[in-house]
């Protein structure tokens, strides 16, 4: 986002968008990467309802991706997914991205 | 009653691109509230570290209304907002029906804004207060604040040659919300999110002032690898640390009776802030630790058993 | 039509409530401010204004509370004095810093410690830079229209800015004194309706209030205080006009009270310059050309009324009822002599403390002001040359 003039802003430090901390991207936070197995999930959305960066996507209440632009690399998704399932991976970035 | 499959159908009202710490859970704590509330609901968040990391100017994190005002009032400066809610609704103004959230950490609950907290209850706002209790002044540099367990080591009791952490057993904050006699007050935790969230749903339901006190663990100040933030809390819970229970007009439901109730220092090991506790010459302070959890579980027990004859 | 009434400075700030009834209004109370809120809390019971007045427990939770009803929408007003004041402070800035038009009378009040409940400008002063708007009262007519005024002075587009409408504690509120109101109806028409630009309640375009605000945007933000604090010396003039239209008394940002050819004059704020006047009056009879020249808008501060005011003067007095510690002279003295500075005018200025705590000024005291002022004219005064009114020696 460009730095606006004192002319151009909301008074007041108003933020009129809602939510566009969407447009702020925290993925090169991460040191690991979750790598997500469609195969083997279940859908029990354990990981989803777990992230703390809104980061497990979802369509019609299924994960269909995560969302690497906001993705810390927590693990948590990882940790929670259910042990017979393990559907998600932590991987060391550096080794995800040589992968790529 | 909502579990993730039913909360999925919700629209998420908390972006990521806020800045939190990684595996942050009071972050969570929120995405499940707002989960819960939904569109129409007013926020209001003291200063700590939600208010920080999700409204870096210009980057707001929040699809809802947000307010934030400063450390101390986040209880006033919703109760204000509620009351002009209600003069427009009089007035004919504004017709929908609208939630009114305060929040706070435990810094800004448990101490600073304790007195602000108290005084919206007492006055009877058509509001909830959530908590998010973390257990320290974290946003600051992890310091001690009233919510912070005994023999806890934070920047500001830190582990020396003398003094071992923490002194003090943390201030009965949920008691003293009890003690408020409001409509409902609740203990619950990201950890355990249907019910959290069945509480969310329930206290905005209410008509009257309700306080729901969520621990929501911090990987940075408890010193636990990230992954495990749900576990900690879960912990906490099967401990009987931090009971899920609930108080609706007086009448106290537990919501969770652990199977085994496990000893406290298994919520403790592996955290970095209880590390120096499991030397041999600290090991008392463990003792008067559990001894203070198994009363408190029994007396919310008790009362449990009282209230609902 | 004009309703004569007789009342305190306090029932005068009511009735001008009662009649501009806010949505909410937030109260905590302080001596000498709570016959003002008695007052108020009567016209609620009794059903006669549509507010939801929130009873809190701190004038730190009056204030929060204000904040957020305001953001919330609600035309917003509260009171208080001195050390309610001083708790309310962190507020207080953050209510101006977020843009939120709310109207605020304070019945100055001298601050702790030692405690003290009578009269002096500490308080208000204390808080000249806080980013609020200062309309300071000579007397319960005063009262009430600043009061009225403050409302449209605040909510105006090119202000919004809270506004402060300062009075004497016991001197102006306590004291009854005839003063003509407005009809309701005039007054409710004079008000209007609020409408915000931003408002929490809108949860259809949901807007984040008071975010974290660091080293890339904060200035822009303080830049655009300035502006608003700027544009309110044409909109307090502009106000002032019309509601002369309305009522018939002028306002203006200072009153110029015989200064057009006064060789001395006295600068003074609050009820004293109804002392002053009588002074005034008197000297004048007597064939003295003296002068009074009161400042109703201390902030913003009228540089060119306070040059234009002056410029006859030989020698001026300028009266302090607060001191600003370790400086040279008082609060207004500072601003007198920055206000002249690089005008080229060459006239003595002399500081004068009184009425601290409440401590009298009469009649007496501000014709020796004049008469000192007589015998300074032509002499370099230091800034921190401070006279005392009204202390033992």
């Amino acid at each position: 986002m460009s730095e606006r003039s004192w002319k151009e802003i909301p008074i007041g430090g108003i933020i009129e968008e809602a939510g566009n901390a969407d447009s702020y991207e925290t993925g090169s936070w991460r040191t690991y990467r979750p790598i997500w197995d469609a195969e083997k999930c279940i859908h029990c959305l354990a990981c989803w309802i777990a992230c703390p960066d809104s980061s497990i996507l979802l369509e019609d209440g299924k994960m269909v991706g995560i969302d690497y632009a906001h993705c810390k690399g927590c693990g948590i998704c990882a940790f929670e997914c259910p042990d017979k399932i393990s559907a998600l991976e932590m991987v060391l970035e550096t080794d995800a991205a040589a992968a790529k | 009653m909502p579990a993730p499959k039913q909360l999925a159908q919700h629209e998420d009202l908390v972006t990521g691109g806020h800045r939190a710490c990684a595996g942050c859970l009071p972050m969570t704590a929120m995405r499940q509230l707002l989960l819960a509330a939904g569109q129409d609901t007013v926020v209001g968040c003291a200063t700590g570290c939600v208010e920080v990391v999700t409204t870096i100017y210009p980057y707001t994190a929040w699809k809802t209304p947000f307010i934030h005002n400063a450390f101390e009032n986040s209880a006033a400066t919703i109760s204000g907002a509620e009351a002009a809610y209600t003069s427009l609704r009089k007035q004919g103004k504004i017709d929908k029906k609208i939630n009114f959230i305060a929040m706070g950490g435990d810094g800004g609950t448990y101490d600073i804004g304790l007195q602000s907290l108290s005084g919206a209850m007492e006055r009877g706002h058509n509001m909830l207060y959530i908590c998010y209790d973390n257990q320290a002044y974290m946003n600051t540099g992890i310091q001690r604040s009233g919510g912070t367990p005994k023999g806890t080591a934070t920047s500001t009791t830190p582990v020396g040659k003398v003094i071992p952490g923490k002194t003090q057993f943390p201030k009965p904050l949920t008691e003293i919300m009890i003690a408020h006699d409001i409509p409902f007050v609740a203990q619950a935790t990201p950890g355990y999110p249907k019910d959290f969230t069945d509480k969310v749903e329930k206290a905005l339901a209410i008509d009257g002032p309700a306080f729901i006190n969520v621990l929501a663990p911090c990987p940075r100040g408890w010193r636990y690898p990230a992954e495990q933030s749900m576990e900690y809390a879960r912990l906490a819970v099967n401990t009987c640390f931090w009971p899920l229970f609930e108080v609706e007009y007086g009448v106290f439901k537990v919501n969770r009776k652990p199977k085994e109730k496990l000893p406290v220092s298994k919520w403790f090991e592996g955290q970095g802030r209880f590390r120096h506790l499991f030397k041999e010459a600290n090991k008392g302070i463990i003792d008067e630790v559990q001894a203070e959890v198994d009363r408190k579980w029994a007396w919310i027990l008790k009362r449990e058993e009282l209230t609902q004859a | 039509m004009a309703r004569r009434l007789t009342l305190t400075g306090n029932d005068a700030a009511a009735e001008a409530m009662r009649q501009i009834d806010p949505d909410v209004v937030t109260c905590f109370p302080i001596t000498p401010q709570t016959e003002l809120m008695h007052k108020f809390a009567d016209f609620v019971a009794d059903g006669e204004v549509k507010a939801e007045m929130v009873l809190v427990e701190s004038e730190h939770s009056a204030m929060s509370a204000a904040v957020g009803a305001a953001s919330a929408g609600a035309r917003v007003m509260t009171a208080t004095s001195a050390n309610g004041l001083a708790l309310m402070w962190e507020i207080v800035y953050i209510a101006a810093s977020n843009r939120l038009p709310i109207v605020m009378p304070v019945v100055n009040r001298a601050l702790s410690g030692p405690i003290n409940i009578h009269c002096d400008h500490s308080d208000t002063m204390g808080c000249r830079d806080t980013g609020w708007i200062q309309l300071y009262s000579e007397n319960a007519q005063e009262v009430y229209d600043n009061i009225l005024q403050a409302i449209l002075i605040a909510e105006n587009p090119d202000v919004l800015l809270p506004v402060m409408v300062t009075f004497d504690g016991f001197i102006i509120s306590h004291t009854v004194e005839v003063l003509d109101a407005l009809e309701d109806k005039e007054a409710s028409d004079w008000v209007g309706e609020y409408k915000a630009m931003y408002t929490l309640l809108d949860t259809e375009k949901p807007a984040t209030f008071g975010p974290l605000d660091l080293q890339d945007y904060y200035f822009e933000h303080k830049r655009q205080q300035i502006e608003g604090m700027s544009n309110a010396t044409g909109v307090i003039k502009s106000v002032g006009k019309a509601y002369e239209k309305l009522s018939g008394r002028a306002y203006g940002m200072t009153e110029r009270y015989m200064t057009d050819d006064a060789d001395y004059v006295v600068v003074a704020l609050g009820s004293t310059c109804g002392t002053a006047k009588v002074v005034v009056d008197e000297m004048r009879a007597e064939g003295k050309r003296v002068g009074l020249l009161k400042i109703r808008s201390f902030r913003p501060f009228p540089h060119a009324e306070i040059v234009a005011g002056l410029a006859s003067a030989k020698a001026i007095g300028v009266l302090d009822r607060s001191v600003s510690f370790g400086a040279p002279g008082g609060p207004v003295h500072k601003e007198i002599l920055a206000a002249l500075s690089g005008t080229g005018h060459q006239t003595s200025i002399v500081n004068y403390l009184y009425g601290l705590g409440g401590r009298d000024i009469s009649l007496d005291h501000i014709r020796s002001v004049f008469e000192e002022l007589e015998t300074v004219a032509g002499k370099t005064i230091a800034p921190n040359e401070v006279r005392f009114i009204g202390l033992r020696g």
